[in-house]
């Protein structure tokens, strides 16, 4: 009788945690890391006949390598982050804003108008308020149009903002072929005059990027934490009923949350045209709009963990780069590397939620 | 005698949370047991697990004598066990017969029509009356659960478990159920009805056996025992079970409403041409079947629904004077609230309309005042307070005021609710089923709340199900009968009976309105 009643339990079985505790966190997601550096050693090692440790090494100095390295690490961290930190309102809002690759491409292609159109005429000072002012507007039209449909019509967001992106690719497709003419790329603009390119700080254009995300990093977290939009933000996402029962307008804060987003988007198009590329086309957004999603939601719409989120994300993106050309690998190989650190960390999430239990049901243990 | 089901130790665990521990019990073939016990005893824990849908963490249960290993549904079935759940489990747009064939046996070829044969073979043996080939979402609620039973039936099973059946239904639908239980019973299956309501439990069982915060009290021949000794085994300790219903002296004219029409989004009205008066120092109470209309009469005059033109709320501030009366027709919560008039509305949905699940006592204070001060930045010193407040007077059980409210039990978070709603210092308080799910002690302090605005002058709209506690707590009812007016008599001169009868017949015709969901 005993023997065969245990041999019908479940092998193991899945028990949720309450509230883990900060060290819990830290240890699971350490051995994460240490799980995926093995695993990729294991890789390495057997599959391109490399020395792991090498690999690593190059790996890091993907990213701080040299300060140059380091700095174009950061100018590609503040885009993606700026855009992780334009959907936030939006994804708090349960707003799956999927547009921010279009929202982005708007804002781009309306500074890359202005430098074509307005660059040398006017004074530097006013060239660049018209590029911030066109670059918002025209993001915040993208992120708009979707939402006012959402609020009167009920349409799904997800699709329709993603459906945006094509639109918005094809507008900047077009335009990039007027402009060019004869040419057979676009190339920078304003090479001579540089009109509507960010000076250099530190070496660098693209530092003003970087200051301006840790500065919207801040202010987005204050917003959506302590001001009486951020609150409406929380209640519409967590329950439209509720916001209604309380008076809030919600289709409102949904148009008005989504014109933040879009405007956010389409400045950070100005900041990539005037601080990185200097020019317009349909790869300008490079998929962060996209990546930027999955950072927003690994950081739960935390600015401050979105931050560290990109880092990672950058950092593996250099680091896989770097290996690629420095052992003339395939880039495939580099990618399964990425990948398998990505998957441990990610797939930790799963055990700071919930833990295994093995082998028994005796009610002793379960009490425990 | 012999034992249909007996529990062995049975104990589970969620995450810290002991539903069930260390249950001794048995279930005697062959008879109706009442399992009672308040929310939160672990009544529908013990019994999914009889049933397939938990793993116990501790403990066996044998089945006819013989130990069972349930781990699924389908293994519940294969023993003859069915359990008809308190949310129905059916497919809307499948008929009747169609969610039978679901439950079909998958080794035998799929036949609908001898589904519907078979499925025919029941309803005539227990009287049921059901169309088989009507679709699920045309269906009443009594239908529904009665479908739900044809399904157990068709399955063969012999042990029969419904967790609270009769929370939706009338008081002569009740009659019908427990008449099909009683063949049931007859027929030597075996049924275990869960349930809290204790004049149900003295009506229909046989034996009764009580839980208590997961712990198995002990269990009692129905015969030989009473409603509030079963109070006692319930709760722990001596509760009276009057509610009061204190006299008030002044009463004047608050709220008219008038030809109050309002159709749903499906273009369906939900109610129709409704005339009632609302008046200060009373509680008004709202009888009828549930989606008939209660609903929607609570959310228009909240300002959430929008009636049809002609409809006509009007509200009287002090007296019934015409001068400073003000139409609330076509003005949204806000606006309402910022003329200054102070609608508390306590709605069904608690944690999906009243509160934000995910956010604490102090956020959720904060729904009806956010807007309050100048400036972007939201106030939450003054939230913070009266979240202290509301819950050291009103004793809310939390491990903080920033702990989410949906991690608290049904009576917190109505505490909770009802506690900000209070605290706007109403003129008119409308609540809707605002003891739904909460125990005895609770729901006696939610009534003393009541009370306590009545005799402070308020109106109060009192929506409830149970006609017991609307008889004991009103001082008039409005009945309301397929979203139409059927009558507002005195709660003191009316029955149940009448009440139940006014619930399911317009006073005027006999077409059956209220069967219409």
């Amino acid at each position: 009788m005993k023997n065969s009643h245990s041999g019908r339990e479940p092998i193991a079985r899945i028990v949720k945690r309450g509230e883990p505790s900060f060290r819990l966190k830290v240890v699971v997601r350490a051995c994460a890391v240490l799980l995926a550096l093995l695993l990729d050693a294991g890789f390495i090692y057997f599959v391109t006949g490399l020395n792991p440790v090498d690999v690593y090494v190059t790996m890091f100095n993907g990213t701080f390598g040299t300060l140059m390295r380091f700095q174009w690490a950061l100018r590609d961290f503040a885009s993606l982050l700026l855009i992780g930190v334009a959907l936030a309102p939006a994804f708090k809002m349960r707003f799956w804003n999927t547009g921010a690759e279009g929202q982005v491409l708007m804002g781009g292609l309306a500074s890359a108008f202005v430098m074509i159109r307005f660059g040398g005429i006017v004074p530097s000072g006013l060239l660049f308020t018209m590029m911030l002012l066109m670059s918002v507007a025209a993001g915040a039209l993208w992120g708009v149009i979707p939402a006012f449909f959402k609020a009167h019509f009920s349409t799904n967001e997800t699709l329709f903002t993603l459906m945006m992106n094509y639109v918005a690719i094809q507008i900047v497709a077009s335009c990039v072929t007027v402009w060019r003419g004869q040419a057979s790329g676009l190339g920078k603009l304003n090479t001579k005059t540089k009109a509507g390119w960010f000076p250099q700080i530190w070496g660098q254009r693209s530092t003003i990027n970087v200051i301006l995300v840790v500065v919207f990093v801040f202010a987005m977290f204050l917003y959506l934490r302590y001001s009486k939009h951020g609150y409406e933000i929380s209640v519409v996402g967590e329950s439209q009923n509720t916001a209604r029962y309380a008076g809030i307008h919600v289709g409102k804060v949904i148009i008005r949350t989504m014109i933040l987003s879009g405007a956010l988007c389409g400045l950070t198009g100005f900041l990539i045209v005037a601080g990185r590329d200097q020019t317009i086309s349909v790869n300008t957004a490079g998929g962060d709009g996209f990546t930027a999603i999955i950072v927003a939601w690994l950081a739960k719409f935390n600015t401050f963990y979105m931050a560290l989120i990109s880092f990672l994300l950058i950092f593996l993106n250099k680091g896989a780069g770097e290996i690629a050309s420095a052992y003339n690998l395939n880039s495939y190989a580099a990618d399964i590397i990425e990948g398998i650190i990505l998957f441990c960390i990610l797939g930790s999430e799963f055990f700071i939620r919930y833990r295994l239990v093995f082998g028994g049901t005796k009610g002793k243990e379960a009490l425990r | 005698m012999n034992n249909a089901v007996e529990f062995r130790n049975i104990t589970k665990i969620f995450y810290k949370v002991v539903a069930n521990k260390d249950i001794s019990m048995q279930v005697h073939a062959g008879e109706i047991l009442s399992l009672l016990g308040e929310n939160g005893s672990g009544k529908t824990t013990l019994m999914n697990m009889l049933s397939g849908i938990y793993y116990p963490d501790g403990g066996e249960i044998y089945v006819n004598g013989k130990k069972a290993d349930i781990r699924s549904p389908g293994d519940a079935y294969a023993l003859g066990i069915g359990m008809v759940h308190q949310h129905f489990k059916l497919i809307d747009v499948f008929t009747a017969v169609e969610n039978i064939a679901l439950v079909m046996d998958r080794s035998s070829r799929f036949n609908l029509k001898q589904v519907y044969e078979k499925a025919r073979e029941i309803c005539s043996r227990y009287d049921f009356q059901i169309d088989l080939n009507q679709k699920v979402y045309r269906m009443s609620v009594s239908q529904k659960q009665t479908l739900e039973i044809i399904k157990v039936l068709f399955q063969g099973a012999s042990i029969l478990i419904l967790d609270e059946p009769t929370a939706v239904l009338t008081p002569q639908e009740t009659e019908k159920l427990f008449k099909v239980l009683r063949i049931m019973r007859d027929e030597g299956k075996t049924v275990i009805i869960i349930t809290h309501k204790l004049h149900e439990v003295m009506e229909i069982s046989d034996r009764v056996a009580i839980l208590r915060k997961g712990i198995y009290v002990g269990s009692v021949r129905t015969a030989e025992t009473n409603e509030s000794m079963l109070t006692e085994m319930m709760v722990g300790e001596k509760v009276s079970l009057n509610i009061d219903r204190p006299l008030t002296d002044e009463k004047h004219l608050r709220l008219s409403v008038r030809d109050l029409n309002v159709v749903n989004p499906e273009g369906i009205p939900v109610l129709q041409d409704l005339c009632f008066d609302v008046f200060s120092g009373e509680i008004l109470g709202v009888a009828g079947i549930s989606g008939n209309g209660q609903k929607e009469l609570l959310e228009t005059i909240a300002g959430l629904v929008k009636p049809r033109t002609g409809s006509s709320i009007i509200y009287y501030p002090d007296d019934d004077r015409d001068s400073t009366a003000q139409e609330l027709i076509g003005k949204d919560p806000k606006t309402i609230r910022d003329m200054g008039i102070h609608l508390s509305f306590v709605p069904e949905d608690r944690l999906g309309m009243g509160l934000v699940g995910n956010m604490g006592m102090i956020d959720n204070m904060m729904l009806k005042s956010y807007t309050r001060g100048t400036g972007p930045i939201a106030d939450r010193k003054a939230p913070k307070r009266l979240a202290v407040q509301i819950r050291d007077r009103l004793h809310v059980v939390t491990p903080s005021v920033t702990a989410p409210v949906r991690t608290l039990s049904g009576g917190n978070v109505q505490k909770v609710l009802v506690g900000r709603e209070i605290a706007a210092a109403p003129s008119v308080l409308m609540t809707a089923y605002a003891v739904r799910g909460l125990d005895i002690n609770t729901s006696y302090t939610i009534y003393h709340l009541l009370n306590e605005q009545k005799q402070r002058g308020v109106a109060i709209i009192y929506v409830g199900e149970d006609l017991d506690v609307l008889l004991e707590l009103c001082d008039r009812i409005l009945v309301l009968c397929g979203g139409k007016f059927n009558g507002v008599v005195r709660a003191e001169r009316t029955t149940k009976e009448e009440l139940g009868l006014l619930m399911t017949k317009m006073a005027d015709d006999s077409k059956e309105g209220g069967k219409k969901a």
